[in-house]
């Protein structure tokens, strides 16, 4: 079976979904500890989501995402350990820990976040689309957020302006079925979402989200299409296998429903096709779990060793401070 | 209208002056808002822009407040200078959430990597029989927010001069315009006046008591200091100018010298900016106040349509005499 790639593409996109899924694990274990407080949103059993869409961007785009964001932050460059101190609190997290869990930036990546009100950074996005377009730039947004954005007045708002100002927005809806804990058909009358899409002009197209390969392929041709100037709008099938947040008792699913789709669990179904195409090694899975571990493992080190704001310094950063002369 | 510069000019034409001017400086520069290019802007203010500037620095938006102000937001972050215009303090309430959870929040949250060099114009205020949704008063609520910064020009030179320093303004700025100013004519002096947006200003020196007023209400305020001058009183009139941050040294100055305070603030009394002045007044000057601080607000009911009711229901000449003389014992 030819998956059209090469061993080590191969081997790369499973180590960026290992790499967000041990991360997160570790979130987890550490929150139960109490050294991660606040919300924290797992993105276990959405890596290949991200992983096939943010492959196909460059440097120089931006990305705009949710509060479910940590793997989108990790792929996107945002050094482990910056991630895991930010949500320690300390002052070397990558926003200062002023922001936690939810509210990961980076300037270096243009990664604009880390937004917690559903569908509110949507016309982030198109802004940021704007500029472009007004600079001159051939740079893409691209715009994580999840099917309860769809919702919400911002996203129609968003799609209209950005396809009525032709503006280089990629909307990524990674529809996990669950609004917190409603369901999209207990939410919403259309459940097609690409045709909510489509009704405002915009390039509409659904993929399985469980399927690394095919999310980067729909991205690739999404991100061309943007690239040439149109916004488009990527539905990507997907299913959180954690709760919602660390206090979810999940009454309202199924363990059954959730134990179906963990057998499409893309760090399960991934290496074994990585083998049936005969693109892996016995030794990988050791290998690559020894490797994130101690990415892992580092960046917890970090964590634990970095340093608290001093309170004196609490007010800042409301506005920007003058040059010292 | 560069050419009527140095004689009289309108409120409405020195904001429009200051637009052009800014956008002629900085190409970084574009206004984007309901009805600003073809229409002209609902209160004139960008009439003529579209032709000078073209569709992509003069942008009509559809009627979607949240997506516009948030596309202001995302350009300023990509780089650009918007002045984002909504039509009404009214309408912006449909994209509060993109003033106060987005533009005001950025820099703090991503730990100082993302300011939003944003401005943001909205008209403001009652007294043209629009009745209760077209006649709010709520730059007061805005100036609860930390992380912007709260403009009311109530002079032509304002009109004029504030736009320049808040789009050379690294964080989020609001510019709240009181309906009942775009018409009022004044001087203006050939070569614009360089102004601050950080001090509150002495509109008319007084030594009995101290009017603190902004936008919308200042002419009230001078007119009842006028008044006031005609029977002995001389009222100092404070125009606060910048609502967020308050200028407390200037209003401390004024008061501490007249020991007596009225505020006058077309927004409702409770929670309003006027509490705000008189409790940072009592907190600190309380030993030297001959009288207990007073304040002339709305009524607290919402905008009624009939005249009579709407000017009964705002501050009026009258009013800040009455308090005046509360005050005075």
């Amino acid at each position: 079976m030819d998956l059209g790639i090469t061993r080590e593409q191969g081997l790369h996109l499973w180590r960026q979904m290992l790499r967000v899924r041990r991360m997160e694990e570790a979130c987890a274990e550490l929150y139960t500890n109490a050294k991660i407080r606040g919300f924290l949103h797992l993105y276990i059993g959405q890596e290949a989501s991200g992983v096939g869409v943010l492959e196909q961007l460059g440097p120089d785009d931006a990305v705009v995402a949710t509060y479910r964001e940590h793997g989108h932050a990790l792929l996107r460059g945002i050094p482990a350990r910056s991630i895991m101190a930010e949500m320690f609190g300390k002052q070397e997290g990558c926003s200062r820990g002023r922001g936690g869990s939810m509210h990961l930036f980076d300037a270096a990546s243009r990664f604009y976040g880390g937004n917690a009100i559903v569908g509110g950074h949507l016309p982030m996005a198109v802004g940021l689309a704007l500029a472009d377009k007004l600079q001159g730039k051939q740079r893409v947004t691209a715009c994580f957020f999840g099917e309860g954005a769809v919702a919400e007045g911002e996203f129609h708002e968003s799609l209209n302006l950005a396809r009525l100002w032709r503006l280089p927005v990629l909307f990524v809806c990674e529809n996990n079925l669950y609004a917190m804990g409603t369901a999209l058909e207990r939410s919403e009358s259309q459940l097609d979402l690409c045709q909510k899409a489509a009704s405002y002009a915009l390039h509409a197209q659904a993929v399985d989200g469980m399927d690394v390969l095919a999310v980067a392929a729909a991205a690739r041709s999404c991100v061309e299409r943007v690239r040439g100037g149109e916004p488009a709008f990527l539905e990507v099938h997907t299913y959180r296998f954690r709760p919602h947040s660390m206090f979810d008792p999940e009454l309202y699913r199924d363990k059954q429903e959730v134990e179906e789709w963990k057998e499409r669990d893309p760090l399960v179904t991934f290496p074994e096709r990585l083998a049936q195409a005969g693109l892996r090694e016995p030794a990988d899975a050791d290998e690559l779990e020894k490797e994130v571990q101690a990415e892992v493992a580092e960046a917890v080190a970090y964590a634990e060793a970095g340093q608290l704001e001093p309170v004196e310094d609490l007010c800042r950063f409301v506005h920007a401070e003058e040059v010292q002369s | 209208m560069s050419e009527q510069q140095g004689a009289t000019i309108s409120y409405r034409e020195a904001m429009r002056e200051a637009i052009r001017d800014a956008m002629r400086r900085d190409e970084r520069v574009f206004l984007l808002g309901e009805d600003v290019g073809r229409y002209g802007g609902c209160y004139g203010v960008s009439t003529g822009l579209l032709e000078e500037f073209g569709e992509e620095r003069i942008r009509d938006t559809p009627l979607s407040e949240s997506a516009f102000v948030g596309a202001g937001i995302g350009a300023a972050l990509g780089g650009m200078r918007p002045i984002v215009e909504v039509m009404t303090v009214n309408f912006s309430l449909l994209a509060l959430d993109q003033i106060v959870n987005t533009a005001a929040l950025l820099r703090h949250m991503s730990g100082n990597q993302f300011g939003v060099p944003l401005v943001i114009r909205m008209t403001t205020g009652a007294g043209r029989q629009l009745a209760a949704q077209h006649s709010h008063s709520l730059e007061g609520w805005y100036a609860h927010i930390p992380g912007i910064k709260i403009l009311a020009p109530a002079t032509i030179e304002d009109a004029r001069g504030m736009l320049g320093p808040a789009l050379a303004d690294p964080d989020p700025v609001l510019i709240f315009e009181h309906n009942s100013l775009y018409n009022v004519q004044g001087a203006l002096p050939a070569e614009p006046p360089e102004v601050d947006i950080a001090r509150a200003k002495v509109m008319r020196p007084g030594r009995d008591v101290s009017l603190v007023t902004y936008g919308g209400t200042l002419a009230k305020a001078l007119e009842a200091a006028e008044q006031l001058a005609a029977d002995g009183v001389e009222a100092e009139v404070l125009d606060l100018r910048v609502l967020r941050p308050l200028d407390e040294a200037t209003i401390l100055e004024s008061v501490r010298r007249t020991r007596r305070v009225v505020v006058v603030d077309e927004g409702w009394r409770s929670g309003s900016l006027a509490a705000e002045v008189c409790a940072r007044v009592a907190e600190q000057a309380f030993f030297e106040l001959e009288a207990p601080p007073a304040r002339v607000c709305s009524a607290e009911v919402p905008m009624p349509y009939a005249q009579h009711l709407e000017q009964a229901a705002l501050p009026q000449v009258e009013g800040v005499l009455a308090a005046v003389r509360s005050v005075l014992g």
